[in-house]
Formats: C-alpha cells, structure tokens, sequence
C-alpha cells in the first residue's frame, strides 16, 4: 500500500475523530495521550511498518510493542483504519465483552495487538526480548517500542535501556512521547526526567528528535532511525497532548478524561474545520 | 507399597540445572537468562554448553522478566532463574501483567527457596513466594521433592506446557530418594506411604521429613499416609478429597509461610468439599534469621519430629470431629 505524505494527514484527521467518539462513547479513557500520538502511529502504520493487517501473525512482520497501555485508543482507531478490523468495532470500546480492551489485552481476541500492557516500565524490555530474537534468528524485522515521558520515571525503563544498548540492538526504536505532562501535571514539576537526551546518550543510545506533529520530521527520523547500526535508536518526539482540539491542547488535565457527548461533536466539528 | 531410601544428598537447584540442559539439546527454541548468580542457581550448565542462546542481563530482574516475556512472543522458550525472594517478589508485577496476562511459556526458576538458605538470612529466604506466584492467573507452580524429580519437572515444564510456569528449588544438599523413571505427571500428587489413619501432604524438601516422620509413626501404630505435591497449581482435588474421605485428617508440611501457601491452597479443596480436621506445619507468619540450614529447620519446626507431633495430636483429635 502505497501512501503519499499528503494523504497522512486526512487519515489522521479521521483517526482522531474516531478515538473522540470511541471514548465519549465509552465513557471513560484517555483522550489528551491518543490525540497527541495520533500523527506518529499514522505514521507508523500507513508508512513506516512492514504489516499486513490481512495476516496480523505474519512472521516478518514488524512489531509494535505500546508500553504505554492506556492511550489504547489510538492503537485501536488507528488498527481499524488500518484494515486490522472494521471501525464500527470501535464503539465498543471499554465495554463488557469487547475485544478492545481499556488497556490492550492479548486474550481478548483483537487482531494487531502484540503486547496486554499498561503497567508503565514494562514494554522496552519486552521490545528488548523480542530484538533479541530477531538478532539470534537472523530475521530483518524490527521492534518499534511507544512510551510516554512520565514512563521515563520508571526504573525498569533504564534496565531496559542499558541492555539494549549492551547487546547493540540496532534493529530496536524507542519512541517517546513527549508532550511534557502527566497526570499530576508538568513532568519537570512532578518529577524532572531532564536531560532527557543525554540521559538516552549515557546508556549508548541514537537519540534523533522530531516534531510529532510533522509528517516529513516524523518519516525522516525513522529513516535515520532504520539506518543506524549497531546501537538501538530513541526517537524523542515532542507532541502536544489532546493534539486537534485548540480548547484542550497541552491540558494536562485531559490526560485521563473522556469527553462528554456535546463535548466530543464541538471536538469533531472543529478537526473537521481545521482540515 | 514401596520404602524409600536415601541414595545420597543432591542440591535440588544441580536438577533444575541439569533438567535445562537437557530440555536445552531437545529443543532449539530454549534459551536462558541470567541475572548475575548464573552459577549459583545452576544456568552456568545451559550458558557453557549454549552461549549464543544465554543472556545475561545483570542484576536488573524487572528486566529480565520482559525481557523473557518478549522473547516468548517471538517463538524462544526463556528460562529465568534467579533466588526466589528476587524471581517471585522483586518482579511480581512483571510476572502478573507481562508474563501471565500475555500467558506466555516462561520458565521461572525461584531458586534458593525456604529457610534452608541459611546463614544469608532473612532477605535471602523465600518464604513468601508460593503463595504470591499461585494467586496469578495462568501460573503453574511446581515444588519437586528431591534433585531427580526436578530433573523430570523442569523438563516438563519446558517441554510440555504453554504458559508461565515457575518452579522452586533449594540451595543445600537433600536426600534423593525418587525413581529416575517415576511416574511424573504436573498437576498430579503421588502417593508415596499408604496408610488410613492419617493423610500428610508434602511439598518440595519437606516431602523427605514427611516421610521419615510417617515411618516412625508407622511403628507407634499411626498408620499415615504421605503424599507428594509437586504441582502447587493446578493442585491435584483428587488425591486430596481421596485423602480426606479415607483418613479424615490432614496435615500439610511445607518450608515456607503457612498463610496463603501450599497448605492454604489443600485447605481450599477441603473447606469446600469435604471439611475434615486439619494442621499446618510451615513458618508461622515471621521472617527467618542467620544460621545453619538445620539449626534454622529445627528452630523454626520444620523438622520429622514436628510432623509427628502435630501428626499424633491430630489422629486423637480427629475422633471428636467426627
Ligand atoms: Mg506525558
């Protein structure tokens, strides 16, 4: 599938309005994290990955572990439009019986997940596992791994960090979220993870920075992303949470909540403006 | 029924090592991890002989669990063993959401386990990890007796399962009594003494006190039955309602916390289909301390004379019961 740059835009567009009416349809979720990370995972899917949403366990495929369980819904919109399953699913979202669970949970049955997840901390190791694999196997897929900023935080981020670099998994990219928030509020105010990219550097890490809002920064970091050698990659993207709705834009305080049904159509209406 | 003898003492963690070796030539997709105390927990086997299949991570245990985690939903087969207070407690969370929500086929050694780790003393002493790891969905927990039979079940547990599996061992030299060719099966008790006055059931290292305290019964005229459970979860309601029907009285040994261990997990079965009078001999709800592995097992009544102690009180209890 053949997708132009101009083109990315307008999935993400519907992407976005999908993860609104899913959310304000569920009730409950994280609205600011999946609208800031919607451009990247257009990105990723429509660009980047070797997938094939008609054969989800292909085994050359590329994996993409979400460390960071609970922007689920952007995982989910952005697998529908994908082709992994039909978008009307969507609106099952956090209910009783659905396959989209609040955080990704494997058992449930959805296609394209590759990791039940939403503990923060855990998914660069298991990113880190399977880059092992890849390695010993000889395999030229890679893992792409998705973490927010606050995730910094945990220590188990930086066993992770410090064996990926020790076994130079190359065929390893990290991508942080950074919109600068959490859920107490400024990550420096929380608890400052600054400076960030020297931190990355320290432990042997390729630290590439983009805007996560720009198709062309985006695509030319994973370029030079997948063109380093020897050592594992970290794209430090900088995202603005609730990215598409100016009225919530950089509010921390949309980090964990869902948008009334009034609420979700004024949301809808203004990306539909914008576009 | 047959009379089991000591061939000689063997360290129950130089089978788990030798079982993953083992397991290792059979099967290509096995590989190991390594979290710094590769030689005490008996990987050095696996890492000499498979080098290219051993990782070593350092001493970062949360990391190795996703780390094992990634390579089993990318087709290896990752053994992880470190000592049980690290294995079972340190990475709980990784084991509940990585390794058990995913349901994936890693093999946890929790090695070191019990007070008979000795002079390390209490941080070292894993007395809580039996009842942490059954409480998760989707573990399966094995506690074999002596050096053979954790041969057999760590091969087991490689070669014929599909999802987390984690299984205990211990540091010090313990008699071997079982057959190489038992029959071994991972959800099934064996019965090792027949008897009808009586049930013990054992597990792991106390399974040998068991029965030596059942033998000396036997010659007081309590006729007591011994049973070995190696497979914690999912336990074997069979042999354990058989048991209660028949002897109407058990008692359950192991070396670690009474509260929500393998006790609390017969006791379970018990309650719920067939109350019979029961007693528990494990550690009551404290941490252990310094000292030689059998100075500790004697202060802390883990030994064949508190068996039959609390063995010969409940046989004469249980007629009030009934
Ligand atoms: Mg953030």
């Amino acid at each position: 599938m053949t997708v132009y740059m101009n083109e990315l835009k307008q999935i993400a567009r519907n992407i976005r309005i999908d993860i609104i009416k899913s959310i304000a349809e569920a009730g409950s979720g994280h609205t600011g994290g999946s609208l800031g990370l919607t451009d990247i995972f257009t990105a990723l899917y429509f660009k980047i990955l070797h997938h094939k949403p008609s054969e989800p366990q292909w085994d050359d495929r590329d994996r993409l572990i979400l460390s960071i369980g609970h922007v689920a819904p952007v995982l989910y919109a952005t697998l529908a439009h994908a082709g992994y399953f039909p978008v009307q699913e969507l609106q099952t979202l956090r209910k009783l019986g659905s396959r989209l669970q609040g955080h990704p949970g494997r058992d449930h049955g959805l296609p394209g997940i590759e990791l039940s997840a939403g503990s923060l901390g855990q998914g660069l190791s298991v990113a880190v596992g399977m880059a092992l694999t890849a390695k010993m196997d000889k395999k030229n897929w890679r893992v792409y791994s998705i973490h927010g900023d606050g995730e910094m935080q945990e220590g188990s981020i930086w066993e992770a960090a410090m064996s990926a670099a020790h076994y130079k998994l190359d065929n390893l990219i990290a991508i942080i979220d950074r919109n600068g928030v959490q859920i107490d509020g400024k990550t420096k105010d929380v608890m400052d993870m600054d400076p960030l990219q020297d931190k990355w550097e320290s432990f042997g890490w390729r630290v590439l920075n983009c805007n996560g809002h720009d198709f062309e920064e985006i695509q030319q970091a994973f370029t030079q992303a997948q063109a380093t050698q020897s050592k594992p990659t970290v794209i430090i993207a900088r995202t603005i949470m609730g990215k598409g709705v100016r009225q919530i834009e950089g509010d921390y305080h949309w980090h964990g909540k869902a948008p009334s049904k009034e609420e979700a159509d004024n949301f809808i209406q203004e990306i539909l403006k914008a576009s | 029924m047959m009379h089991f003898e000591n061939r000689g003492n063997k360290a129950t963690r130089l089978g788990f090592g030798e079982g993953v070796l083992e397991a290792a030539r059979r099967d290509s997709r096995v590989v190991g991890i390594g979290a710094d105390i590769t030689g005490s927990v008996s990987m050095d086997l696996f890492a000499k002989a498979f080098p290219e299949r051993f990782f070593s991570l350092g001493i970062a245990e949360q990391n190795c669990m996703g780390v094992a985690t990634g390579l089993a939903l990318s087709g290896k087969v990752p053994v992880f063993s470190t000592y049980g207070v690290f294995a079972a407690l340190r990475t709980t969370d990784q084991i509940r959401i990585s390794v058990c929500y995913n349901n994936v086929h890693v093999v946890i050694g929790g090695a070191h386990a019990g007070i008979s780790v000795g002079p390390d003393g209490a941080t070292h002493q894993a007395l809580e990890d039996i009842a942490i790891m059954r409480v998760l969905p989707n573990m399966t927990v094995l506690s074999p007796c002596d050096a053979t039979q954790t041969i057999i079940a760590v091969q087991r547990a490689i070669g014929n399962m599909k999802g987390p599996v984690y299984i205990r061992f211990g540091r010090e030299p313990v008699p071997e009594f079982t057959h190489e060719h038992q029959e071994f099966q991972i959800g099934k008790g064996q019965q090792l003494k027949d008897g009808n006055d009586i049930s013990i059931l054992a597990t792991g290292h106390m399974v040998w006190e068991a029965l030596q305290a059942a033998y000396q019964l036997q010659q007081e005229g309590i006729h007591a039955r011994v049973i070995n459970i190696h497979t914690i979860k999912p336990i074997d309601e069979e042999i354990i309602l058989q048991a209660a029907h028949e002897t109407k009285a058990i008692i359950t040994v192991e070396e670690h916390q009474i509260m929500g261990g393998f006790g609390s997990a017969v006791a379970e079965v018990i309650v719920k289909n067939h109350p019979v009078p029961m007693d528990f001999v494990g550690i009551n709800d404290s941490f252990g301390e310094s000292g030689k592995p059998d100075e500790l097992m004697k202060l802390y009544g883990l030994t064949r004379e508190t068996i039959m102690t609390k063995t010969q009180s409940l046989f004469y209890k249980k007629e009030t019961f009934i």
